[in-house]
């Protein structure tokens, strides 16, 4: 047993913090929440010249061939850093659904193209219902001659405005257990009957879209995984990709921990320091006390999902309960540390809190994940 | 990082896991989940840790030289792992094994450790330790008990509470004041007293759970040798801080396994226990609480995990065992409370024949609001996160 980082990894760490210390502040933040697209076209190209997209993903696919522990840190990392980036929607999110399921030439193409940055994708699950379960997927895909012809509407799909390709979960068969049925297609951005509109996002630098699918052409190789039977694929891949946002949050997490401790030494009321009272003090003792259980739980999924034992899944839902809870209620507290200026547009507390809800009810809010854990009890 | 045992480890378990299967009291009931053992199971208890000692599973950690296994704190994790996962009994001497011995380690002199170490390891002499009393709780330093040197000998006297086993035990870490205009912290000197010396009366105070483990103690002029001290006179209090280190953090080590199987317990019991005319565990809000509770043991097992490593460096549990105790604590409480809710009416009851599970989740329901009060108040420990762990300002 050992729950330790190799030097390797506290070097990786170290780097990245450096490098998102000096590239991602919460002054570019503004400035992206602010422009069209949100999108830093410099510092994507910066970050892939740094290899990091490709960390994950196998050699033989050409990446890295790091592991999702290794990913886990660069995403901390991203999250301490408030990164604006569709590193998520491409990397954390597309890869691991396209890893699981797409194979030979299209495989190679699509996370090779991941994992050098030139090639952007994103996923689409959820429609108008808001549900992330398969119940949920009505979009349809008929067969036509050597292909399908794929229609429906996709609601929250992340960065779709940035995406080069999406991942769309559809039906391709009406059956009794709505698990089975569900097929993955890979829809370029570019078809003309595919309409992408981003949604006021309550993180402005990672929008979410509404995506119309008004009969396009789907060619049979680019179907990613069997017909009718993907869906027990996806759940794996999003396990991954939960293990990711337990990432994120646990660095958002630790950085407004920091940054509340740090304003409850310095301000000053009743002739203390806020932090000498324990209304202050106590609230932020139990924000240690979520941040760590995040930390670990997070770090344990990602090595049980690298692993593949068996308790991977019950491993990912776990964190992503416990790291998203965390991020949103420390950063709420954080918030309240704050007192009034934590409250305005200028402090830097509600881009935290912003993300911090996107990373907390995307895939699925707490309670959905709790499910699952009840789920896979013994 | 791996989480899996490396094939020493796994050597090892499966060493452990064939033993305790062959030990295992066959009477035993395996509902025992509280931190201090009910006063019935006394004798019992006594004998089963004798017979963990001579199959050399007490101790694990402690040196070789003082009758323990020289093991490393991962074994001894392991073998806490074993102990819950089997529901085998807890040893008697938790005192002893967690506080007393681990403290005469760091602190004692060679002959302290010849004279006590082997004797808590066998449970042939249990502790039990005399820190707070009626004015002293989590101010422990404010202690009013006194030790005056008589020539070779101090005479101790003062009033001591909440001691548990002291009903049963032969020796005390006990804390007095040697200098009395010194600062309070400072004035402190550690003891390990003789509990049949004469003067010591021992009165014991019942519980919530019905069950009198913790008892009251008067000291009255007792003589004690004057080499019962540990440390050097008036350097107590950090002395006891290593007491109350290993306290939060050895202890709680050892604890949290038993969250794990509590819960599972909990899993089992919401799954035949009926509500409206279905399953408990198909009720949603149940499976919700369920989840969390899940989210908080699992939690706590791989905080544990990640402190064991400084702990290995170190030798010593961090402040960050006060974490672990703190959330221990209020998720076994949650559990209490949730058991006690899947139990619906029989919940009201304290005792069921026709139900004994009503009698076991009782226990560990009622016995829970101990926990959030003994080893420090869930503030106390709040304090001590926010201060040691986190650097705020001193609070007051
Ligand atoms: C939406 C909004 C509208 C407002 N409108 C007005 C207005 O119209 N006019 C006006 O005058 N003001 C207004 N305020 C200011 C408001 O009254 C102050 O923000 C509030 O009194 C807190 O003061 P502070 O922001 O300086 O925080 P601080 O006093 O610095 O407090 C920071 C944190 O420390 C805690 N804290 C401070 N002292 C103690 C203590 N003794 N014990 C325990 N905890 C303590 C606080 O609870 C808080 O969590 C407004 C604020 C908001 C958010
Ligand atoms: C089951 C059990 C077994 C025990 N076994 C032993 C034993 O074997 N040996 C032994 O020496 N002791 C033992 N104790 C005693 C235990 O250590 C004390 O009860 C504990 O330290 C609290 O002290 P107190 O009871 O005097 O409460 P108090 O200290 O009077 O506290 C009362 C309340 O005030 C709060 N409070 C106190 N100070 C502060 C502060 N600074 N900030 C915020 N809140 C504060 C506390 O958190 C608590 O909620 C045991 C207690 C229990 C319940």
């Amino acid at each position: 047993m050992d729950f330790g980082f190799t030097e390797e990894q506290e070097a990786l760490r170290k780097s990245a913090r450096e490098f998102l210390t000096d590239r991602s502040t919460t002054g570019l933040v503004r400035d992206l929440m602010a422009s069209k697209t949100g999108f830093d076209e410099k510092l994507w190209k910066e970050m892939a010249d740094l290899g990091w997209m490709g960390t994950a993903i196998a050699e033989e696919d050409g990446g890295l061939g790091l592991s999702l522990i290794e990913l886990a840190i660069l995403v901390e990392e991203m999250g301490r850093a408030l990164l604006p980036s569709p590193f998520y929607s491409s990397v954390g999110l597309a890869a691991p659904v396209i890893a699981a399921t797409a194979d030979g030439a299209l495989r190679k193409t699509l996370l090779g193209g991941i994992a050098s940055g030139e090639l952007r994708a994103t996923v689409a699950i959820p429609e108008e219902e808001g549900r992330w379960d398969a119940a949920g997927i009505k979009a349809k895909a008929t067969p036509v001659d050597g292909g399908y012809k794929l229609s429906g509407t996709k609601v929250f799909v992340p960065d779709a405005h940035l995406a080069d390709e999406i991942v769309v979960v559809a039906r391709t068969g009406k059956t009794k257990d709505p698990r089975e049925g569900i097929s993955l297609f890979l829809v370029p951005t570019s078809d003309r009957k595919v309409k992408v509109k981003t949604l006021d996002t309550i993180d402005r630098t990672r929008r979410l879209a509404l995506v119309k699918i008004g009969g396009v052409e789907v060619p049979v190789d680019r179907r990613l995984g069997p017909e009718g039977g993907a869906w027990p694929l996806l759940e794996r891949a999003l396990d991954h990709s939960a293990t990711v946002l337990a990432a994120e949050a646990t660095g958002l997490a630790t950085k407004v921990l920091e940054l509340s401790r740090d304003y409850a030494k310095e301000r000053t009321q009743f002739d203390k320091p806020i932090g000498a009272f324990q209304a202050i003090s106590h609230r932020i003792a139990d924000m240690l006390v979520l941040t760590e259980n995040a930390r670990s739980t997070t770090y344990y999924a990602a090595w049980a999902i690298e692993e593949g034992v068996p308790d991977a899944a019950l491993a990912a839902a776990t964190a992503k309960v416990a790291a998203s809870e965390a991020a949103r209620v420390v950063s709420q507290g954080g918030m309240q540390v704050h007192g009034g200026i934590g409250f305005t547009w200028e402090h830097d507390m509600h881009l935290y809190y912003r993300r911090a809800k996107w990373v907390e009810m995307f895939l699925g809010d707490p309670s959905i994940w709790r499910e699952r854990v009840a789920s896979l009890f013994a | 990082m791996d989480f899996r045992d490396s094939p020493e480890e796994a050597a090892f378990r499966k060493e452990i896991r064939e033993w305790l299967e062959a030990n295992i009291p066959a009477d035993w009931d395996r509902s025992q989940l509280s931190l201090i053992p009910p006063e019935d199971r006394v004798d019992m208890l006594r004998d089963w840790q004798r017979r963990l000692h001579e199959g050399g599973w007490a101790g694990i950690s402690w040196p070789k030289e003082y009758g323990g296994r020289g093991a490393t704190l991962i074994e001894q994790a392991i073998f806490n792992q074993e102990v819950a996962r089997q529901k085998a009994p807890p040893p008697i001497n938790v005192i002893g094994l967690g506080m007393a011995g681990p403290t005469i380690i760091n602190h004692g002199s060679h002959e302290q450790k010849n004279r006590y170490l082997e004797k808590i390891l066998s449970a042939e002499e249990i502790w039990c330790q005399g820190f707070s009393e009626p004015g002293a709780g989590s101010d422990l330093a404010g202690l009013r008990s006194t030790a005056i040197l008589d020539g070779d000998s101090w005479i101790i006297n003062g009033q001591k509470v909440w001691t548990s086993l002291a009903h049963v035990s032969q020796w005390c870490i006990f804390l007095a004041r040697t200098d009395t205009t010194a600062p309070k912290h400072k004035g402190i000197t550690y003891f390990l007293v003789d509990m049949s010396s004469p003067g010591i009366e021992v009165r014991p105070l019942r519980q919530i759970t019905g069950s009198a483990d913790f008892n009251e103690m008067f000291f009255t002029d007792v003589r004690v040798p004057r080499e019962s001290i540990l440390g050097e006179v008036n350097d107590g209090w950090r002395i006891a801080m290593t007491t109350l280190l290993h306290e939060r953090g050895t202890l709680g080590f050892a604890l949290s396994v038993g969250a794990r199987v509590a819960l599972d317990e909990l899993i089992g019991l919401a799954r035949e226990t009926k509500k409206n005319g279905k399953p408990a565990f198909e009720d949603p809000t149940i499976r919700q609480r369920l989840a969390s509770l899940h989210v908080e043991v699992e939690s706590l097992r791989l905080n544990n995990y990640r402190a064991l490593t400084g702990f290995m460096k170190s030798g010593m549990p961090g402040p960050e065992g006060s974490l672990s105790k703190l959330i221990w604590s209020e998720s076994m409480q949650r559990l209490g409370d949730l058991a006690v809710e899947i139990l619906g009416p029989a919940g009201m009851l304290e005792r069921w024949d026709a139900n004994p599970r009503v009698n076991t989740w009782q226990f560990i329901h009622l016995r829970s609001r101990g926990h959030t009060i003994e080893a420090g108040t869930s503030e106390i420990l709040r304090n001590i996160v926010a201060e040691r762990v986190l650097g705020l300002p001193k609070h007051k």
